[in-house]
């Protein structure tokens, strides 16, 4: 069950009065400077370009997916300044100066992360459109709890919390997967933290 | 080539590279974000623009004025389109409603313009500028409402609208234990993650569209009819499919309106639905009223079975065929099932995963349970008594394979099924209440005409090529194991191209049949290379062994690679059936077992595990086979627990139409699943011996659930989905 997030039905309205004035003027534009996958990037962009559009329209890095362009779906997870966001629910123009990791930086089909490999063994995946926000997030969840970030499930807060796999389903469970990968997300999440899960 | 007769012994028998785990060959560029789906395309179409689709605000009725004069003037808008300045537009094959709407509205989200501008945030914005004066009309939008004026539909792909054998009525009131119930399951929605998507580019007068579509051939062929331009013309490109599940079978706006775009601004145009615009735009699984009476002797034989189905569709659409499946699951000799379809001016409902058997099995896998326990029967012994060999409508026609008892004792003793107590409501452990649930699976396995093209080349390297897709499926990897098997090659000898229409046309994907099917499609021309390579070679075609990359006969060997010469080698086939499917039933069987925990207070129900045992002919890949039903198992249980698009009976739409609001399963609702298969070949089916298996593992799986929520509370709830609203005000006292 999805966490809710924002919600934008995009239909036409029924008019009711005129509307007063055009509201819509020339697209205001501003220099960003990200640095993505340890490359310095510098690019202008309508203000309104979400990080996420930055990324697949303007860097072409595709990896990152849209799946609701919401906050609703986890599929364009990417950890900026070392923790994940949903990269569809920030504008690029906030991110000035961050540092941001997607999927393409934590490892290419010829030299893999880790939590690639443990993905592909355990068929943690099927058409691949969550795949990568999945893999995201799985690296930087098991950072959090490293880092001794607790959880919605965290029985004690004064304790590290543990690698168990209700810690780790909790804090995966933003990220949906319809394909119904989860029980083998959990296999090669569990697998790459290894003895502690 | 023709499969006429049972397969018999062929290369795809030695097992070496079919049958086995393997890795998928598309896992890591899935993996790394290095696999191309429909809206990434920059390099084969650079510089688009971007389209933004406009929805209808009403949910039947007209558009009475439209005023595009802001939008147009907004800043990089280049175009606006819709049905007044589109052209003459017909309708596809596969759609009810019309994929551009105005002025007549046919449904809630229709689409009535798309805006097209030099970025996505122009186009966002001056879509929200397109004013639009509707005249609402008075639309029908509750099934129960209206469930009797429902007609008889006409014969389609699920069955007949009626069938019957024996005297119902006469042996159902005969019958000493009667069980007659009504149950309902909701509109459903495939939820997909990534949205339908589509770059449409032209040059000169044909259109290339890259798309996320399931039915490549259904799709070139809907947008030449749609368009009114030749087939010839249109190319469609799906190497990669974000998830489709029945929702992607069909050309769909996205498709139209970026192609129309696209000839409107001379450049390519991409357009991805909007989440919020998907579940009222595009297709849904409809909603089912379903009545079944059931009749049995004292000690358990079923003697009389009825199943009848109502469900809503706009005018011209198709029923859900949730009958289908008590045709044949269980023996009886007095049956009768039948269907009505009522008029709805909802969005269209249209397949999603096992239409029919899905919903179908979630109504009659619960009456079995409840029958069961009238007779003070074990719910796994009532359905093994009940078990039939034989087509029970046409006893004359056996099946192919039929080890549903064998799937039910199985799973029974995996599971730990003699701990389950058999009175409701009485094991606990701390606040939850305990409970087992078992179900049947049963889905029909079709086998469908496909062709592949084979290509080896000097340097024995073979590629693949059909206009076969890859849903999530395996169909890459797959395809690449028979293709491997059959020629004798390692599998990194073989390259997979799929999804372009300028392949040979497959079987596309739908039904279950995709594994099965297309991978006996490139058997096909895999056999036929082998021919074509024996044949220049000289080598004799009866005494070739294809192994390690040679090919040898009478003493003399002959590596691929030289076989090929510089030119290379290349052939087509297509694989026919002939009647194997009518002289035989084929289906494919499974069992599913549940265990819920459902809190005392209140009422939520959780998972807490879950087995499958199927039966489903040779399985080509354990690995992503065992994928393809989890991943059934779990939409099973959003079917069981959650999933219900609501509906706005006076506006007339789904008002829970985006991710957040429309709730599947995530990780916290989804334990550990376990899937056996039993070890089987289907020699009857193709000469891989295969079925389908990838909607098998969703049917019965909502039942399951529901029979172990009943086992663990005492409450039977018909009417899905079983939401803590359901049971809160009936549980036991909590101690
Ligand atoms: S695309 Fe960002 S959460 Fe769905
Ligand atoms: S793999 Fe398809 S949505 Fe997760």
């Amino acid at each position: 069950m999805a966490a809710a997030a924002m919600r934008s039905d995009v239909h036409a309205q029924t008019e009711t009065a005129p509307a007063a004035v055009n509201p819509v003027t020339a697209p205001s534009l501003a220099k960003v400077s990200l640095k993505v996958n340890g490359k310095a990037c510098d690019l202008e962009l309508d203000t309104r370009t979400t990080l996420l559009d930055a990324l697949r329209e303007h860097l072409h890095l595709t990896g990152s997916k849209k799946g609701c362009d919401q906050g609703q779906c986890g599929a364009c997870t990417v950890m900026v300044n070392g923790r994940r966001i949903n990269s569809c629910l920030t504008l690029a123009v906030m991110q000035q100066g961050s540092e941001v990791t997607t999927i393409e930086g934590l490892g290419t089909p010829e030299n893999m992360h880790p939590m690639q490999e443990a993905f592909v063994k355990c068929d943690g995946y099927q058409c691949g459109y969550c795949t990568s926000g999945q893999i995201c997030s799985a690296v930087a969840v098991l950072g959090e709890i490293k880092e001794g970030i607790p959880s919605h499930v965290t029985e004690d807060l004064m304790k590290p919390p543990s690698w168990d796999s209700s810690e780790i389903r909790e804090r995966m469970s933003g990220n949906l997967c319809r394909c119904g990968a989860y029980s083998n997300i959990m296999e090669a999440i569990t697998q790459v933290a290894g003895g502690r899960a | 080539m023709k499969f006429e007769t049972p397969a018999t012994t062929n290369p795809i028998d030695q097992l070496k590279v079919v049958g086995q785990p393997l890795d998928r060959v598309d896992g890591p560029l899935k993996t790394t974000g290095k696999a191309p789906y429909a809206y990434e395309q920059h390099e084969a179409a650079p510089n688009p623009a971007y389209g933004y689709v406009v929805g209808a605000a009403i949910g039947k009725g007209r558009i009475s004025s439209m005023d595009l004069g802001q939008a147009k003037a907004a800043p990089g808008v280049l175009a606006i389109i819709t049905a007044e300045n589109a052209g003459k537009l017909d309708k596809g094959d596969h759609n009810t409603a019309k994929l551009l709407g105005g002025p007549e509205i046919q449904h809630y989200h229709q689409a009535i313009a798309v805006v097209v501008a030099e970025t996505f945030e122009q186009a966002r914005s001056a879509a929200q500028l397109v004013r639009v004066k509707y005249e609402a009309a008075k639309g029908s939008f509750d099934l129960a409402s209206v469930k009797d004026s429902g007609k008889k539909p006409k014969e389609g792909f699920g069955g007949p609208p009626e069938t019957a054998v024996g005297d119902f009525d006469k042996a159902f009131a005969a019958a000493p234990v009667q069980l007659d119930a009504t149950y309902t399951t909701p509109d459903q929605s495939h939820a997909m993650i990534e949205p339908h998507a589509t770059i449409a580019a032209w040059e000169g007068d044909k259109l290339t569209i890259w798309t996320s579509n399931q039915m490549v051939g259904w799709g070139v062929g809907d947008m030449a009819k749609t368009l009114g331009i030749q087939k010839e013309n249109v190319r469609l490109i799906s190497p990669f499919i974000g998830g489709g599940f029945g929702g992607k079978l069909f050309l769909r706006a996205d498709a139209l309106l970026a192609a129309l775009g696209a000839r409107a601004v001379k450049r390519p145009v991409k357009i991805a639905l909007q989440r919020a615009l998907m579940i009222n735009n595009t297709t849904h699984r409809p909603a089912t009223i379903q009545r079944i009476r059931l009749g049995a002797t004292k000690d358990g034989q079923l003697s009389a079975i009825a199943h009848e189905s109502w469900s809503g569709d706009l005018p011209g659409g198709e029923p859900e065929t949730a009958v289908s499946q008590t045709r044949l699951l269980y023996a009886g000799a007095n049956r009768l099932t039948a269907m009505r379809l009522a008029e709805l001016d909802l969005p269209e409902g249209n397949a999603m995963r096992a239409p029919g058997e899905a919903p179908g099995m979630m109504a009659l896998e619960i009456a079995v349970d409840e029958m069961a326990e009238k007779l003070g029967m074990d719910p796994v012994e009532f359905r093994i008594l009940n078990d039939t060999q034989v087509d029970p409508e046409k006893p004359e026609r056996p099946f192919s394979q039929r080890r549903l008892i064998e799937c039910l004792r199985t799973g029974a003793e995996k599971f730990g099924w003699d701990k389950r107590n058999a009175k409701p409501g009485q094991t606990r452990e701390g606040r939850w209440l305990m409970g087992m649930g078992v179900a049947a699976a049963l889905r029909n396995n079709l086998v469908m005409k496909s062709a592949a093209r084979v290509k080896l080349d000097k340097s024995g390297h073979i590629t693949v090529e059909t206009d076969m897709t890859d849903i999530g499926t395996g169909s890459y990897t797959v395809i690449a194991q028979t293709a491997a098997e059959t020629l004798g090659v390692s599998l990194d000898k073989v390259t997979v191209r799929l999804g372009d229409s300028t392949f040979p046309v497959s079987c596309g994907s739908g039904g279950q049949w995709g594994g099965n099917s297309s991978s006996s499609g490139v058997y096909a021309a895999c056999m036929k290379l082998r021919a074509a390579i024996t044949l220049k070679t000289g080598l004799s075609a009866t005494e070739a062994i294809f192994a390690d990359g040679k090919v040898s006969a009478g003493g003399r060997s002959v590596s691929l690679a030289e076989a090929a010469g510089d030119k290379g080698l290349e052939v087509e086939d297509t694989m026919e059936y002939g009647d194997l499917d009518k002289k035989f039933q084929q289906s494919t069987f499974g069992a599913h077992y549940v265990e819920v925990a459902v809190d005392s207070f209140t009422g939520e129900t959780r998972v807490r595990r879950m087995l499958a045992v199927c039966a489903a002919g040779r399985i080509l890949n354990p690995k992503t086979a065992r994928s393809q039903v989890i991943g059934a198992m779990t939409m099973g249980v959003g079917a069981a627990l959650m999933e219900e698009l609501k509906v706005d009976k006076k506006r007339g739409f789904f008002v829970n139409h985006d991710l957040a609001s429309y709730e599947v399963p995530v990780h916290a609702d989804i334990p550990h699943q376990e899937v056996i298969f039993l070890d089987e070949t289907d020699p009857i089916s193709s000469p891989l011996k295969a079925k389908g298996v990838g909607e098998l593992g969703i049917c019965g799986v909502g039942a399951a659930v529901a029979n172990a929520i009943y086992n663990a509370t005492g409450v039977r709830v018909r009417d899905y989905p079983i939401t803590l609203d359901k049971l809160i005000d009936q549980l036991p006292a909590v101690a």
